[in-house]
């Protein structure tokens, strides 16, 4: 896979994460107070926030598949993010909410936050590594007992 | 402009820092996402790269199926710090401004050589408890406010909608209870 990839896979990623991060430092994003601030009705322009980007991604899904037969650089054809819902959806968005709403990070803004110097935020990018490590542990131990006979649920 | 159809006293409350640099990052967040839409087919999130790359040390079975994509999320990552360092170096550190961009007054700011950095003023615990349980529910949950907020909103999922109503509602009441304990900053 890797050796057929186009040279410009790479530069591209890139380039799309540049504008990206670029795009969480000016909307203020990268700062957890001003997240905080909008969980706590205090300022409400989040929602311009991933309203906007949620407007420019729509309308990209929705027209580019109509305008190109498939991704240049991939030659995969242009499809929806689509994940099927379970409970975990639930679950899982229950206990990410939690943690957004106690330290006002999310896992794009903590990046970005360490690009505009906020080196405090390596507790945080910490803190998710040992989160995704656990439940990584955990689930690989549930995926192997799957064979298993079921136990209580 | 949005200003002149509700009362101002009332925007003023809802958006004390008005509504431009919010939008215009905003745009700007999907834009990023587009462009490796357009190139690559890839509809990306940001949280996917917590469990890619812990493929490299770790043999649980889990971080596996990660392994084909693990190298082109670092290079997003990496894009995403560098692109918040080209805001620091540019709107952050006043070479450039505009009439979209209102600076802000939160956290501290400190200056290396003429760039103007920042620093939350969020303590250590609360940032390292909600990362663990930002990368635990993240993970669990499919997608985080990237991958369900902005790529799935913007493929019109249902699935992600539901997610992106349970983390923003949960979150909410999270933070309320926070300030309602006076937990500051």
């Amino acid at each position: 896979m890797m050796e057929h990839r186009h040279p410009l896979f790479m530069p591209l990623i890139f380039v799309g994460g540049l504008i990206f991060g670029f795009g969480l430092g000016f909307s203020h994003m990268a700062r957890p107070e001003v997240v905080l601030n909008f969980l706590q009705f205090e300022d409400f322009g989040l929602l311009f926030v991933m309203g906007g980007a949620a407007v420019v991604t729509g309308l990209a899904f929705g027209l580019i598949p109509r305008l190109l037969d498939d991704a240049p650089l991939t030659g995969d054809a242009y499809g929806r993010r689509l994940k099927s819902f379970d409970r975990n959806v639930l679950i899982g968005g229950a206990i990410f909410g939690v943690g957004w709403g106690l330290s006002g990070i999310c896992p794009g803004a903590a990046y970005a936050s360490l690009g505009v110097g906020n080196v405090t935020i390596l507790w945080a990018l910490a803190g998710m590594f040992v989160g995704a490590y656990i439940q990584g542990v955990w689930r690989s131990q549930q995926d192997a007992s799957e064979t298993m006979p079921a136990g209580a649920d | 402009m949005v200003t002149e159809f509700i009362d101002p006293g009332l925007y003023e409350t809802l958006f004390p820092n008005g509504v431009s640099r919010y939008a215009v990052g905003g745009l700007l967040v999907g834009l990023g996402a587009v462009v490796i839409y357009v190139g690559t087919g890839i509809a990306a999130g940001a949280s996917t790269f917590l469990e890619s790359t812990l493929s490299y040390v770790s043999e649980q079975s889990r971080f596996q199926r990660y392994v084909s994509s693990r190298d082109w999320r670092i290079v997003f990552t990496l894009g995403i710090v560098a692109g918040a360092a080209v805001y620091a170096l540019t709107f952050q550190s006043g070479v450039l401004t505009s009439g979209l961009y209102q600076s802000g007054s939160t956290g501290s700011t400190y200056d290396i050589g003429g760039l103007t950095l920042w620093l939350t003023d969020v303590q250590p615990w609360r940032l390292f408890l909600g990362g663990i349980l930002v990368g635990i529910g993240t993970r669990i949950g499919k997608g985080c406010t990237s991958g369900h907020g902005v790529c799935g909103v913007g493929s019109a999922s249902k699935t992600s909608i539901v997610g992106v109503i349970t983390f923003l509602a949960v979150a909410i009441g999270t933070a309320q209870i926070v300030m309602a304990l006076e937990v500051s900053p």
